[in-house]
C-alpha cells in the first residue's frame, strides 16, 4: 500500500510477503534490518469512526490519539440517523502501518463501534469553509469571479468585506483560500472533512442494532 | 452484544483448587477490542454472546468447537475449560443461556435482599454497590474511607460476607487489588474517596493497565450538583483515569449502579484484561435505588474474538514445520489464558525451546528441559543468543516490549515471527511480524497443536546442543548467582534461590521493582503458574509489599513472599500495619543494599559513576518491624540465610527478614538502552564488592 521503497517493512497483515527473511540456518552475511513499524512514508489518511453517542466519547478518541502520538489534522463529529450513534471523520498523517495501528487502538475503546480507513476507497469527500475576505468597491468583482469559478457562494456582503462559503475537497478549499489570501483574509473557519463511501455500502448499517 | 451478567471471576491456576469460600464461576480470557481493522465484521449484535466465560460444568460444551476439537490430546482430562466459543455460534448461545439460568437460580438467590437481612431502611445506591460486588463473586476488597464514600461504609456492616480490608494508603489498595487478581485470576477491587483518595489510586490503575490486570477501582465523587464547581476534594478523576483504564464510568444516578457494575466487571475480565474505574457521586451512593442487575450486558463496541483465523494457524504450522531453529517466546498472555498446559504440550510435541518474558515467568515449569529461561534486558545471555540466532519466533501473548527487543532493527535478525495475541492492536505495533494471529492463546494452541508434526528430540540435537553450550557458558559467568556468597558476602541471588528452595518452589513470589525484581525473575526457579508476580510494564517501585499482601489474602493456601528492596519498601511501608491488623501471613524478604540499586547500576555503567541520589538511608528495619508489630529477622551472612527463612516461615502472621546484601552487586548481563540483544554488557570479573 505504501509507495515502494519507502516502507521496507513487511506488511503484518500480509502473510504471503516476506521472502526477505530466509528460512535456512543463519548465514554469516549481514541480515536485513528489521523494519520499525510506522517508519514508512507518511501520507494523508481518512478514517471514519462510528461511535456510541455518549458523554465523553470525543474526549476518549482525542485523548487516545494524543497519547498514542497520532497527529489529527481534522476531526468532524456529528449525529447520524441513529440517535444513539455518532460519526467521526478523522484525517491524519502517517504511514499505512501507523494508521492501521491508530484504527486498531480506536477499536480498543469500548464506545467505538466501527473504524474504517477509506483513504483508498471511492468516496465523496467534502468540507465547508467560511472565509471573510477584505473586499471593497475596487476589487469586489475579482473576488466574486474567483468564488464563482470555485462554485463558492457569497453569503454576506459588507462595505469592506464579504464572506465566501466554499465547499469541496480539502485540496479544492485549500486552492481557493490560497487565491483569496491575496486580498487579505480577515477570518477563516473550516469544518473539517466529512466523507462518505460511494455506492450502496453503509458503515452505519453495519452497526445498526 | 448480549452476555450474561455473572458472578464469575477467573482462576488462572488450572491445577490448583479454588481457595475462596464463595462458589466460583470460572470465566474466560477472550479477545477484546475488535476483530481488528482488517477483519472487522459486523457481528449480529443481539446474538453475540461474550466471553465472560463458562463454568466448570459448561466448559465441556465450550471445548466442542471445531477449532478446539482435537487440539488438546484426546483422553487427557482437562480440569476446566473456561473459554467461550466465538460469538454468534450455537455453542456460545447455549452457554450463554445456561449461564443466565444458573445465575438466576443460584447466585442471584444467594444475595439476600435488605429485608432478608432484617434491615429496615430503603435500598440506596450504596446497597446496590454491595450487591453488585457480591453478584460478581467479590469476596473482599481493599479500601480507604473518606467523606463522599461514607454512605457506602455506612451500609457495609449489613453485608458481612463482603470483607473490607482497610489499607493505609489508597495506592496500597490498588496494588493489593492487582496482586489479588494476579494470584487468583479473579477481578480485584479497590476503593478510595474523592480527590486525593482517587488520585492515590491512579498509580495502581496505570500499573494494571500496562500489565493487563483485571481490577475494578471504585471512587466517590462530590454530589452531582457540585461537580465542576471545585468543591472540597473534587477532582475530575474520570478525566485523569481515562487514558490509563480499559474503560471508565461516572455514575450520577443510583439506578445506573447495577448496570455499570455488571459492565465494568465484564470489561475488566474479558478479552485482554484491564482496569475499569467507576466514579460514583455521593448522591448516587445515597439515592434510592430500585434498579436490579440487568440480565445481559449490552456493549456493542466490545467484541471479543477468541479463535485465531484457521488460515493463519495453518500458515503458522507450515512455518513451524520448515523452521530449523524455532523458539517460543511465552508472555503474560499464556498465564492469563490459562494455557500453560497447552504451551507445554505444544513445545514438547514440536520440540521447541521456550523462553519467557518478565510477566511470562512461571508460564512454564523451569525444570522442564525445553524451558530455556528469561529473555530481554536482564535476561540470560544464552536466551538472548538463541533469539538472535533463531529462524522462527513464536510469540505467545507477549507484546515485544522494548525491554525485550532492544533496538528493533537488530532484533532477531534471522527470524520470521508468528505473533499470537488477543489484542489486535498489539500485532505489528512494535515489531513487524510475518504471521499475525489474533486470538486467545489457549484456543490458538488447541487449534495449532494437532497441525504441527511431532518432532523427535534427536532431530534438533545440534540446535539443543548449541543452546546447552551457551547455557553452560552463561551460567558459569560470575554474575550467575555463585559469586559473592563464597567470600562471605551475602548476594541477592543466593537469598532468592534459597527462599525458592525452602518453599519447595511453590510459594508465590512478588517482586518490587529494580534489581530485586530481576534477581527474583532470574533466580526464583518458578514451577507453578502464577507463582511469580511483578510490575512489568509500569515498573512501579513500592508495588511489592501491597501486591504481595493482595496475593496472600487471595491465595491463603499458598505461602506468599514479597521480595523487595530497601527503596521500594520505603515507598509503601505503611501497609505493614494492614498486614498486622488483618493478620496476613506474608513473608517479606528485604534485600537491603542501602542503595537504589538499579539506579546505582545505571549510574555506574551508563553515567560514568556519577552516583547522585542513589545512596539512601533507611530506618532500623528490625525496630520498624517491631514498632508495627511484625516479626523481624536479620541475616547478613550466607550461613544465616536458611535459619532466618525458617524462622520467618514459623511465624503465625507477617514476618520481615532484612538481608544485608552486598552494596554494589549488579544485575548482569545488561542490555544498555538503545542497544540490541547482541550488545549485552557483562561484568568484567572482579572479586565481589565489599
Amino acid at each position: 500500500m505504501s509507495p515502494a521503497g519507502n516502507n521496507p517493512g513487511p506488511n503484518p497483515a500480509d502473510p504471503a510477503h516476506a521472502a526477505d527473511r530466509t528460512l535456512s540456518a543463519p548465514a554469516h552475511t549481514a541480515p536485513p534490518a528489521r523494519a520499525l513499524p510506522g517508519s514508512g512514508l507518511a501520507r494523508r489518511h481518512v478514517l471514519v469512526a462510528v461511535v456510541l453517542n455518549k458523554p465523553g466519547v470525543l474526549n476518549r478518541v482525542a485523548s487516545l490519539m494524543r497519547a498514542r502520538n497520532f497527529n489529527i489534522e481534522t476531526l468532524a463529529v456529528s449525529h447520524t440517523d441513529q440517535p444513539e450513534v455518532s460519526r467521526m471523520t478523522i484525517t491524519l498523517r502517517g504511514d499505512d502501518v501507523a494508521v492501521e495501528q491508530a484504527a486498531k487502538q480506536l477499536y480498543r475503546l469500548i464506545d467505538v463501534l466501527k473504524v474504517q480507513d477509506v483513504t483508498s476507497d471511492p468516496t465523496v469527500e467534502h468540507e465547508i469553509a467560511l472565509v471573510k475576505v477584505r473586499a471593497d468597491d475596487r476589487n469586489r468583482g475579482e473576488v466574486l469571479t474567483l468564488a464563482d469559478m470555485y462554485k463558492a457562494k457569497v453569503v454576506d456582503l459588507a462595505a469592506e468585506s464579504l464572506i465566501v462559503e466554499a465547499t469541496g475537497t480539502e485540496a479544492e478549499v485549500d486552492a481557493l483560500i490560497a487565491l483569496l489570501r491575496g486580498f487579505g483574509i480577515k477570518e477563516l473557519v473550516r469544518s473539517g472533512t466529512v466523507v462518505m463511501s460511494r455506492g450502496a455500502g453503509s458503515i452505519e448499517e453495519a452497526v445498526k442494532r | 452484544m448480549g452476555t450474561t451478567d455473572d458472578g464469575s471471576g477467573r482462576s488462572r491456576t488450572a491445577t490448583s483448587g479454588q481457595v475462596s469460600g464463595a462458589p466460583e464461576a470460572v470465566g474466560a480470557a477472550g479477545a477484546d477490542g475488535a476483530a481488528g481493522a482488517d477483519g472487522a465484521q459486523a457481528v449480529p449484535v443481539a446474538s453475540e454472546a461474550a466471553g465472560a466465560g463458562g463454568t466448570a460444568a459448561d466448559g465441556t460444551a465450550a471445548d466442542g468447537t471445531a477449532a478446539a476439537g482435537s487440539g488438546s490430546g484426546a483422553g487427557q482430562p482437562r480440569a476446566r475449560i473456561n473459554h467461550m466459543p466465538n460469538a454468534g455460534t450455537p455453542q456460545a448461545e447455549a452457554i450463554s443461556a445456561g449461564r443466565r439460568e444458573m445465575l438466576s437460580d443460584a447466585r442471584r438467590n444467594q444475595i439476600k435482599s435488605l429485608a432478608e437481612r432484617g434491615v429496615k431502611r430503603p435500598r440506596i445506591g450504596a446497597d446496590a454497590v454491595c450487591e453488585a460486588l457480591l453478584r460478581q463473586g467479590v469476596e473482599l476488597f481493599f479500601g480507604y474511607p473518606g467523606g463522599v464514600v461514607l454512605p457506602l461504609y455506612d451500609v457495609l456492616g449489613d453485608y458481612p460476607e463482603l470483607r473490607h480490608i482497610l489499607v493505609r494508603h489508597e495506592q496500597g489498595g490498588a496494588h493489593a487489588a492487582e496482586g489479588y487478581a494476579r494470584a487468583t485470576g479473579k477481578v480485584g477491587v479497590c476503593l478510595g474517596t474523592s480527590g486525593p483518595g482517587a488520585t492515590n489510586l491512579v498509580t495502581g490503575i496505570g500499573d494494571a493497565m500496562l500489565d493487563s490486570v483485571p481490577i475494578v477501582a471504585i471512587t466517590g465523587n462530590v454530589v452531582g450538583s457540585l461537580l465542576g464547581k471545585d468543591a472540597f476534594q473534587e477532582i475530575d478523576i474520570t478525566g485523569i483515569t481515562l487514558p490509563c483504564t480499559k474503560h471508565n464510568y461516572l455514575v450520577r444516578d443510583a439506578n445506573d449502579i447495577p448496570r455499570v457494575f455488571a459492565e465494568a466487571f465484564h470489561i475488566a475480565r474479558t478479552g485482554r484484561p484491564g482496569p475499569v474505574h467507576i466514579d460514583l457521586t455521593k448522591d448516587a451512593l445515597m439515592g434510592a435505588c430500585s434498579a436490579q442487575t440487568p440480565e445481559t450486558v449490552d456493549l456493542p463496541g466490545f467484541k471479543p474474538n477468541f479463535d485465531g483465523h484457521p488460515r493463519q494457524i495453518k500458515l503458522a504450522a507450515q512455518e513451524i514445520a520448515r523452521a530449523q531453529r524455532p523458539l517460543i517466546l511465552a508472555g503474560h498472555g499464556v498465564l492469563i489464558a490459562e494455557a500453560t498446559e497447552e504451551l507445554r504440550e505444544f513445545a514438547e510435541k514440536a520440540q521447541i525451546p521456550v523462553a519467557h518474558t518478565l510477566l511470562g515467568v512461571s508460564a512454564m515449569d523451569e525444570t522442564n528441559p525445553l524451558s530455556v529461561g528469561f529473555m530481554g534486558m536482564h535476561g540470560w545471555k544464552h536466551v538472548n543468543k538463541t533469539i538472535q540466532s533463531a529462524d522462527l519466533l513464536i510469540a505467545l501473548g507477549m507484546r515485544f516490549d522494548d525491554r525485550v527487543t532492544g533496538h528493533v532493527p537488530t532484533f532477531a535478525p534471522y527470524a520470521r515471527i508468528i505473533h499470537v495475541d488477543i489484542d489486535p492492536a498489539e500485532i505489528g505495533k512494535n515489531v513487524a511480524v510475518e504471521i499475525p494471529i489474533v486470538g486467545d492463546v489457549k484456543r490458538v494452541l488447541e487449534a495449532l497443536i494437532p497441525l504441527v508434526q511431532r518432532v523427535e528430540p534427536e532431530t534438533r540435537a545440534a540446535y539443543f546442543a548449541e543452546i546447552a553450550g551457551w547455557r553452560e557458558e552463561s551460567e558459569k559467568m560470575p554474575w550467575h548467582g555463585s559469586g559473592a556468597w563464597r567470600d562471605g558476602q551475602l548476594s541477592a541471588d543466593y537469598v532468592v534461590s534459597h527462599i525458592a528452595e525452602a518453599t519447595n518452589h511453590d510459594a508465590t513470589m512478588v517482586a518490587d521493582v529494580g534489581q530485586n525484581q530481576m534477581w527474583t525473575a532470574r533466580y526464583g526457579g518458578f514451577r507453578r503458574p502464577n507463582s511469580h508476580v511483578s510490575s512489568g510494564g509500569l515498573g512501579t517501585m513500592g508495588y511489592g509489599l501491597p501486591a504481595a499482601m493482595g496475593a496472600a489474602v487471595g491465595r491463603p493456601d499458598k505461602e506468599t513472599w514479597a521480595i523487595v528492596g530497601d527503596g521500594g519498601l520505603q515507598m509503601t511501608v505503611q501497609e505493614l500495619m494492614t498486614l498486622v491488623q488483618e493478620h496476613i501471613p506474608l513473608r517479606i524478604a528485604l534485600l537491603n543494599n542501602h542503595k537504589l540499586g538499579m539506579v546505582r547500576q545505571w549510574q555506574e555503567l551508563v553515567y560514568a559513576g556519577n552516583y547522585h541520589s542513589s545512596h539512601l538511608l533507611g530506618p532500623d528495619w528490625l525496630k520498624l518491624a517491631e514498632a508495627y508489630g511484625v516479626a523481624g529477622f536479620r541475616a547478613s551472612t550466607p550461613e544465616e540465610v536458611d535459619s532466618a527463612i525458617a524462622a520467618a516461615r514459623a511465624v503465625d502472621g507477617p514476618a520481615l527478614i532484612e538481608f544485608i546484601i552486598a552494596q554494589e552487586q549488579n544485575v548482569f548481563p545488561m542490555m544498555p538502552a538503545g542497544k540490541g540483544l547482541s550488545d549485552l554488557l557483562e561484568e568484567q570479573f572482579e572479586e565481589p564488592n565489599r
